[in-house]
């Protein structure tokens, strides 16, 4: 088997615009064009164009999709409406997070399942012998689709000059099939960067025109290519988790502040559902560490595995950090235990090389955009 | 990008100006920066500070990583430069002017300094 690199099918064009390359789970994915905190900025003030055709598409048909998609996963997808999204999770019998999902509904029988580069095999791997028993169909689709995201504010603007679909009424967490630029697309209102967005399932083939389109269309908004290292400052201050960062086999939904994703009261058995019960009363009668937010008092940068620390005595772990280009601070999500948590509370540090560095705890997200 | 001719070069990618009465000035090149991304926080070596060629005696911190700082020459550190520390991403987009990083007064050169030359050969 070959080592190199996967390339999207928009590899040339990012060559050809000067972008920083780095590996992402296996493929070359852009991971800056010209600076990450501008183009940080474009997508909070304007609109910014990603890439995430690394993303791995499952799709799930037949008579039993969503009876399969309610037992391999936590959430209630056979209650998710034609043309909507939801967030979920895929566990493990030990209630562990094998990865954290968005499942389109895209027809009464027919789901669309859009997992983490890193653990789309996983899901996959899973999805395919979960579903053993019932009248459904696993697919894998990862090379069916090229995934360009255009996220910001002036986003609808951009989007609704290209397509006739009804953006208006196209919801967050929705996804309606349509044409874009003259392409067939899916067009999601979804995203991963706290801004209004959407999110342009298509046919590789098509990609490069798609993304030379919304450019040429966005360019006078002042849209500009951006690359993961942006992605992941956006997600930061806007608190969402990252598989591997704050989301990993060794944590359940519960523990890591996310069990309202776990839905007991849908009919019938699902894998981990034993598991989860057990951490859901733990959590209820002794809370683990809790997810928070940390902003630095002073400049140094918090990173992924650094010890919080309170008194003296270690008290958590960032999962993640990084100098937030709209707050002008360096932030952290970090796990701590729950004694520390509280926003307000004094006296938190991090560990940084030696140094215990003052930050404050804060409830997340750090960023909301005004709707 | 160019790496002006009239300094010298370390491997470990820091500029070198000539001598002044004995002071020269450093700072980090800008294919140095380009690879770091947006530098957002810059220690740097106290004034009075001796440090020694090849060793570290700072940090430049971007969104991504931490680096080291390393010293291209031995001597004593004589000037910080403050608005580098005050506003870091002058490392990024004047590497070789306003983000010069310290002066220090040579006690000791190694004679592996490149020239402009040789470093753009060494980057590439």
């Amino acid at each position: 088997m070959s080592n190199a690199p996967r390339l999207t099918s928009l590899d040339a064009l990012h060559r050809s615009l000067g972008a920083t390359m780095t590996d992402f789970a296996g493929w070359d994915m852009p991971l800056r064009y010209t600076s990450e905190r501008d183009e940080h900025h474009a997508v909070r003030t304007k609109a910014g164009l990603f890439d995430l055709s690394h993303m791995g598409e499952i799709t799930v048909t037949g008579p039993q999709a969503a009876a399969l998609l309610d037992y391999a996963l936590v959430g209630n997808i056979g209650g998710v409406a034609t043309g909507r999204a939801r967030y979920t999770m895929i566990c493990r019998e030990d209630g562990g997070i094998l990865d954290d999902l968005i499942v389109y509904r895209l027809g009464d029988t027919e789901y669309m399942v859009v997992a983490n580069a890193s653990n789309a095999q996983t899901v996959l791997d899973a999805l395919t012998e979960r579903a053993e028993g019932f009248d459904a169909a696993v697919r894998d689709d990862r090379d069916a689709y090229a995934l360009i995201a255009v996220q910001g504010p002036e986003s609808p603007g951009i989007l609704g000059s290209l397509t006739d679909a009804d953006l208006d009424g196209l919801k967050y967490y929705a996804g309606l099939p349509g044409t874009v630029a003259g392409v067939p697309a899916l067009i999601a209102r979804t995203g991963y960067t706290g801004e209004d967005g959407f999110e342009l399932f298509v046919e590789p083939r098509h990609a490069e025109a798609l993304w030379r389109a919304l450019t040429e269309a966005g360019a006078p908004a002042g849209l500009v290519p951006c690359g993961l290292s942006c992605r992941d400052t956006l997600r930061l201050e806007a608190g969402m988790p990252l598989y591997g960062h704050e989301l990993t086999t060794s944590l359940t939904p519960f523990d890591a502040g996310l069990g309202r994703v776990v839905k007991f009261e849908k009919e019938g058995d699902f894998v981990g559902r034993k598991a989860l019960e057990a951490a859901a009363e733990r959590a209820a009668a002794n809370p683990p560490r809790r997810l928070v937010g940390l902003v630095a008092r002073g400049r140094r940068v918090p990173r992924a595995g650094m010890t919080v620390v309170a008194g003296g005595e270690a008290v958590g772990e960032v999962t993640s950090g990084a100098p937030s280009p709209t707050l002008g601070k360096p932030l952290a999500m970090a796990y701590v235990d729950a004694a520390h948590a509280g926003p307000g509370t004094e006296g938190v540090g991090v560990d940084v090389r030696g140094t215990h560095e003052p930050y404050e705890v804060v409830a997340l997200p750090f960023y909301k955009r005004r709707k | 990008m160019s790496n002006p001719q009239q300094l010298r070069y370390s491997k470990e990618h820091e500029w070198l100006s000539a001598a002044e009465d004995g002071v020269s000035t450093v700072g980090i090149t800008e294919h140095a920066a380009n690879a770091l991304g947006d530098v957002v926080y810059v220690q740097l070596p106290e004034v009075g500070d001796t440090v020694t060629a090849g060793e570290t005696c700072g940090e430049l911190e971007s969104t991504k990583s931490v680096s080291d700082l390393y010293s291209p020459v031995t001597g004593e550190i004589v000037e910080a430069n403050q608005d580098v520390v005050d506003d870091p991403s002058l490392v990024n987009s004047a590497p070789f002017e306003g983000g010069w990083l310290f002066k220090v007064r040579v006690a000791q050169e190694p004679e592996d300094l490149l020239s402009a030359a040789e470093y753009t050969d060494f980057a590439s």
